[in-house]
């Protein structure tokens, strides 16, 4: 039951995956970009958790953690850097 | 009640990655960066939230409830700061579509802090022409 379960998880991340790079290539603004690209740390932060789930093992806990982290940093800093000169 | 755990852990798996899909999805359709934003924000914290939840109860242990937590926690801390973050600067440089808000209580402070609405409009107009490239 499991295989299937993995399976079913495994094809709609990767349509997510597909999903966000469009977006990534498409996006209009680097703010969309950012977006996407932070949903698609989320989406491998959920495939390490799965694939955790699938093999029994908590090797993968604290990239987890540290992917949370990363994603926050990276999208703040980039917004910091898109705000325009005016207001800062 | 092995088998009860076990659809229990499928069940999370499948609808945490059902998040996933759907801020991909939202990603796609969505028209502009507001109600991207808003989309983005699904698998950040009931995602996860689904997703940890069946890693601990399929693993059978409590030793990795704390980390997991940290994660959650630090997920549940930073997606709020980030959004605002990502929104602040999208709505300063006018990457939001603002003609789709019914209201618009942001633009009064913005226009009077910025103190010059004259530079702000010219501002605007470069900036469309650099969207349109």
């Amino acid at each position: 039951m499991m295989t299937i379960v993995m399976w079913i998880c495994g094809i709609m991340l990767g349509l997510a995956t597909v999903a966000c790079l469009i977006r990534v290539a498409k996006g209009p603004s680097i703010l969309d970009r950012v977006l996407a690209l932070d949903v698609m740390l989320l989406i491998i932060s959920v495939a390490l958790c799965l694939e955790m789930v699938f093999n029994r093992h908590t090797d993968y806990l604290l990239f987890v953690v540290v992917a949370c982290t990363l994603g926050f940093i990276g999208s703040v800093t980039v917004s910091r850097y898109v705000s325009d000169q005016r207001n800062a | 009640m092995e088998l009860f755990l076990d659809i229990l852990v499928a069940v999370l798996l499948i609808t945490g990655c059902l998040m996933s899909l759907i801020a991909g999805i939202g990603l796609l359709s969505f028209p502009d960066m507001l109600t991207r934003m808003h989309a983005a924000t699904k698998p950040q914290v009931l995602g996860f939230l689904l997703i940890f939840t069946a890693l601990a109860i399929h693993l059978r242990s409590w030793s990795v409830v704390p980390v997991l937590f940290l994660a959650w926690g630090m997920q549940l801390l930073t997606a709020p700061v980030s959004a605002h973050m990502i929104g602040r600067a999208g709505y300063r440089t006018k990457h939001a579509a603002k003609q789709s808000l019914y209201a618009d209580e942001l633009r009064q402070v913005v226009d009077t802090v910025s103190d010059a609405p004259a530079t702000a409009s010219v501002e605007v107009s470069s900036e469309e022409s650099k969207d349109s490239k």
